[in-house]
């Protein structure tokens, strides 16, 4: 089936690992089960806050089937605390205080979940029987539940060291936000509360570690997002070389962020391998998800707008906390992209965003699809809505009369951005995606369809938001291309995958430089012994950074395919196509030599190999982009309310993105299908409920509400595509602008479909219930 | 999230099970479709030291008619089948249109009616509906020492079965065998809606409602249940009273709308708070009684 054009990126497709992933064969952490293999379970404190008096595991370590029982005091070396991941960039007048947690508790508990003591035994039934034998003596003390209060004078300190719960302050501006405020015709200021929850995956992470006591070496299976980092902190705290550990991530069943993160039981697991010289497997469960695993949480913002009564912005001040939970190991990467993210496609020349983090006692807070950004769309679209409302404008025509134009790229926002780099948008299209958007919804007929009575009683409304999504950052990613005898391409990349399609948009790039088909590229991400160098799959850049590094090293292979070739045909090089799995001579296709045949020259068992080449068809290419890729886009969403029982149903979702070049429409569309889904769970239905003793109330989905297929309408999708001028494909990322945002296309159209109702109802807090709408509605009547 | 250990016994006949249910040295629960129970197991939230599993017994999966042209439930009478089977569809219309509300289709195929009934949940639906129809309950167990006969049998209003949240008048060694729904009257519709987070999740609110018109149009006897409405699944025999002797015109529909709102007890969760969910009960109460009035009148 090959292309008219001869091009594979750009093509629906079908995806190489589909066929293993629906039959189940694909391998998941789960599936690995070693000969003789132990199970573990961690006991984790029940409190958030609290001093650990005792511990007394002897009835856990007496119980039949139990191998080990391990706590703080049997860890040696391994008793520090854990590594910050993320440092912060370097911004004048910057504060932070890294705090980062121990592997088990020695003596302070600072979040519920936290682990006390893990326990080794013949299966995970047994452990966990043993885990109910351990006795621990807890003093409980007062915890910060309360984000509006955690920096009180008077608020409990978490970490004793430190004068208050400040984790950082950081403040970034532009222009003279004060000269702007002063010469506005309108000024609007607003409190808002955006709230975010869990990853959500339908794989919890997973640990399997396997000690080979005579070959030396340490083999781990694991969930992460990261495996190469992950690898090589293992490798460091176990006193191992980097090459006796071999990190496999498998197929994952999702990341969405919390995977990317470095956790205890990463080292903990493998270190009881060796210790007890047994495979050992822990694989958490989905009530332990909630504490053990990191989520994303709320911030509280207090912004103002200040525009001309033509609604040209003049400026906006954004001051807000981010809740960080007990640590704060990855930095400030979620703070910085709301502060960055806020100002979105509009040209906003006076800013001011500061930001203070504050230690809670809550499970750690770290980048979940989206990592912050939706905060920050939230509050910019909503000003801009207040704005509109307040002259008598359409909620489109305002952002018409805002949006940076296509001839002003690349355009400078003049903040520093989560890369350490400045805020600059490379390309974009932002009007041409707000008019696609406005006309696939119906936009300027649908004031009449509001008022058609809807027979079940429910009104119906609009919203439409824009966004842009820094995505695609650095340091870099690597990729190894080999041309193997037998003709098939093998692909090598550090990266690991949780269902993005690598198998196949990666291996569309490798067939259109080599003339392959896809099918002939065997893709190997996450597995250490395959490649060793790299990040992971996070900040939507796997298409971006690893795709260009894959497209180089694809380059350099075409190249030696070329030079053995015209050698073997006695042509010009130039003279030669790469077609069907072999070079051919253009316009005499019967003189060609397949892939493989050249691969085996390349690689002579006899003879020589030229002086100053290399054996074999293989190349190793790496790609690091000078600062982020921004993608951009908007959503439109027609919802219908019931003003009676305060339910909402959306009943159209029209994306128009644009993440450049597009590797393959079927996934990128699946990657923005998932995406709003995420972002209608944290608008209408996704809370994390904390009680006043700071435990989480709701540590399941039967009370933690992910939104279900029949929750997530149909989303019609239209692509745009403005090429980065930052990479040689032209990809951008598009991995998380699907979730961006939702909440704000949601709480707009929500807003209009009750314009008539409740006229002056505003909403300024998300996720918005149906309980809290019911609260709006009673306030507004 | 694994279960503490327990013993299992798959009792292949009623006597079987009682006897199980009867031993006193073991603690023993029931097990029917495990949907509640197991959950309960795996969070170490229930720690029975013996399950009976009723699964294998034939005789509690029957549906039957009874004599008065009623209905008598089988315990193990999966959810689905309240769905699908035409009998139950005929004698009690509201059972078929309230079943597909229950969670969802998986966990209805293995769901049972007396397992929910049993659990005395005052989230579930099928209690609300149940109530709402006079439903009553068979109960048996073994005979203790002194009582003739192998088996003792009794039978109990499903209003006095629910004596709060989670607890039931099933002593530790019954087991319920049954459930009865009197045949429907004459001139009687039902009809049954709840409002609920996500389809499938646990209702804010569900009413089930009965209204019977006489030959005038005139209400002559009505009967309204609330999901999660109370502590225990909840029949409104004051509300539903301010319908009788009259016409079910908007306004008194209304009045027995506001009725409801005004003595039900619901809970404030994390979901929906107190004043929420009453005035959830009102809209639901006025729109279901509404519907089941339009149904006695055809």
């Amino acid at each position: 089936m090959s292309r008219a054009g001869g091009t594979w990126v750009g093509a629906r497709v079908p995806r190489n690992e589909d066929a293993r992933l629906l039959t189940g064969r694909a391998q998941f952490v789960e599936d690995v089960e070693p000969p003789g293999a132990l199970h573990a379970a961690f006991v984790r404190s029940d409190l958030p806050a609290g001093r650990l008096r005792g511990l007394d595991v002897e009835r856990a370590r007496a119980h039949p089937g139990v191998h080990a029982v391990f706590t703080a005091a049997d860890l040696g070396p391994l008793l520090r605390p854990g590594a910050v991941l993320v440092p912060p960039p370097p911004l004048e007048g910057l504060v932070f205080h890294a705090r980062t947690a121990l592997p088990l508790v020695r003596e302070r508990i600072r979040h519920q979940g936290e682990a006390l003591a893990m326990i080794v035994a013949d299966s995970r039934y047994v452990a966990e029987d043993a885990a109910q034998l351990v006795e621990a003596d807890i003093e409980p003390l007062d915890p910060v539940v309360d984000l509006g209060r955690a920096l009180d004078e008077d608020a409990p300190r978490i970490h004793d060291d430190l004068p208050s719960n400040l984790a950082a302050y950081v403040r970034q501006a532009k222009g003279d936000y004060a000269a702007a405020r002063a010469r506005a015709d309108l000024v609007l200021e607003r409190r808002f509360s955006y709230d975010r929850g869990i990853g959500g995956a339908i794989e919890n992470r997973a640990v399997v570690a396997e000690w080979d006591a005579r070959a030396d070496r340490l083999q781990v299976w694991d969930t992460t997002q990261a495996p190469i980092p992950v690898r090589n902190v293992v490798a460091a705290a176990l006193g191992l070389s980097e090459s006796q550990v071999r990190f496999i991530a498998p197929f994952v069943g999702g990341g969405f962020g919390p995977k990317i993160m470095f956790y205890a039981e990463e080292i903990l697991v493998p270190w009881a391998s060796i210790r007890l010289g047994r495979p050992v497997k822990w694989v958490e469960d989905r009530y332990e998800n909630f504490f053990a695993t990191t989520q994303e949480r709320g911030q509280l913002h207090e912004a103002e707008i200040s525009v001309t009564r033509e609604g040209r912005i003049l400026g906006v001040r954004d001051i807000f906390i981010h809740d960080s939970g007990a640590y704060d190991p990855y930095g400030l990467t979620i703070p910085i992209n709301t502060q960055c993210t806020l100002l979105g496609p509009y040209r906003v020349p006076n800013y001011e965003s500061e930001f203070r983090v504050a230690f809670t006692n809550k499970p750690i807070v770290t980048p979940v699809r989206g990592a912050g950004r939706q905060h920050g769309v939230f509050i910019m679209e909503r000003l801009l809505d207040l704005a509109a409302r307040g002259l008598g404008l359409d909620p489109v025509e305002i952002r018409r009369r805002n949006v940076i134009g296509s001839d002003e790229f690349p355009y400078n926002h003049e903040i520093m951005y989560q890369d350490f780099a400045p805020l600059r948008y490379d390309s974009g299209s932002y009007e041409e995606s707000l008019e696609e958007a406005v006309r696939l919804v119906g936009h300027e007929t649908f004031p009449r369809e509001r008022e058609r009575a809807q027979p079940d009683g429910r009104v119906v409304g609009v919203g439409v938001v824009n966004y842009v999504e820094g995505t695609g950052i650095g340091p870099y990613e690597g990729a190894r291309i080999t041309v193997e005898p037998g003709g098939t391409v093998r692909l090598a990349t550090g990266v690991g995958t949780q269902g993005q399609g690598h198998f196949t948009s990666f291996a569309q790039i490798v067939a259109d430089a080599i003339g392959v088909q896809p099918s002939d590229v065997r893709v190997v991400t996450g597995d250490t012994s395959d490649f060793h160098w790299g990040t992971g799959t996070f900040a939507s850049r796997g298409a971006v950074v690893a795709g260009n590094a894959i497209h180089a090293a694809a380059q350099s292979v075409r190249e030696k395919i070329l030079r053995h070739a015209a050698k073997a045909l006695e042509v010009d090089p130039e003279d030669l196509e790469l077609a069907d799995g072999a070079a051919r001579v253009r316009g005499a296709p019967d003189l060609s030599v397949d892939l493989g045949a050249l691969a085996l020259s390349a690689n002579p068992l006899r003879g020589a190999v030229e002086p100053g080449t290399e054996p074999g068809l293989e190349a190793t290419s790496y790609f690091g982009p000078p600062y982020g890729t921004t993608a951009n886009g908007t959503h439109a969403v027609v919802v219908a309310v019931d003003p009676e029982t305060a339910m909402v149903e959306i009943l159209r979702y029209i994306v128009v993105h644009d993440c450049g070049t597009v590797i393959n429409p079927t996934i990128v569309e699946g990657q923005i299908h998932g995406g709003v889904a995420a972002g209608i769970g944290n608008a209408f239905y996704e809370e994390l409920v904390f009680d006043e003793f700071g435990g989480t109330s709701n540590a399941s989905f039967m009370d933690y509400l992910l939104p279900t297929s029949t929750d997530v309408p149909p989303i019609e999708t239209a692509h745009l595509e403005t090429p980065s001028t930052l990479n040689p494909l032209g990809t951008k990322g598009v991995g998380e602008g699907g979730a961006i945002p939702v909440a704000a296309a949601f709480a707009q159209a929500v807003e209009d479909a009750l314009a008539d109702i409740a006229p002056g109802l505003e909403i300024l807090d998300i996720p918005l219930s149906p309980g809290r709408l019911f609260e709006l509605l009673r306030g507004a009547s | 999230m694994k279960p503490p250990p327990f013993e299992y016994v798959a009792a292949a006949s009623l006597d079987g099970a009682l006897e199980a249910l009867a031993e006193p040295s073991l603690e023993t629960r029931a097990l029917a479709g495990g949907q509640s129970l197991v959950p309960m197991l795996n969070f170490r939230l229930a720690a029975p030291e013996r399950l009976v599993d009723l699964n294998g017994i034939e005789e509690l999966a029957r549906v039957e008619e009874t004599e008065s042209g009623g209905l008598r439930l089988g315990a193990m009478v999966r959810h689905l089948r309240l769905e699908r089977d035409p009998l139950i569809a005929r004698r009690a219309p509201l059972l078929a249109e309230a079943a597909p509300f229950i969670a969802h289709p998986q966990i209805r195929s293995r769901g049972t009616v007396g397992g929910s009934v049993a659990h005395a949940d005052p989230a579930a639906e099928l209690p609300a509906v149940l109530l709402t129809l006079g439903a009553r309950v068979r109960i048996a167990r073994r005979s203790r020492g002194g009582e003739s006969g192998s088996r003792v049998e009794r039978t109990l209003d499903l209003e006095d079965f629910f004596l709060g949240p989670f607890f039931s008048a099933l002593e530790p060694d019954e087991l319920l065998t049954a459930i009865e729904v009197p045949p429907s009257a004459p001139g009687e519709g039902t009809a049954f809606d709840e409002v609920a987070r996500r389809r499938g999740d646990y209702a804010l609110a569900g009413v089930a409602a009965r209204v019977r018109l006489d030959s005038r149009g005139v209400c002559d006897e009505a009967a309204i249940s609330l999901v999660n409405g109370g502590a225990t699944p909840c029949l409104m025999r004051e509300a539903a009273r301010t319908l009788v002797g009259a016409e079910p015109t908007p306004e008194a529909v209304g009045a027995t709308a506001a009725a409801c709102a005004e003595t039900c007890e619901p809970a404030a969760d994390m979901h929906a708070n107190e004043a929420y969910r009453r005035h959830l009960v009102r809209t639901l109460t006025a729109r279901v009684v509404s519907r089941a009035a339009g149904r006695a009148r055809t």
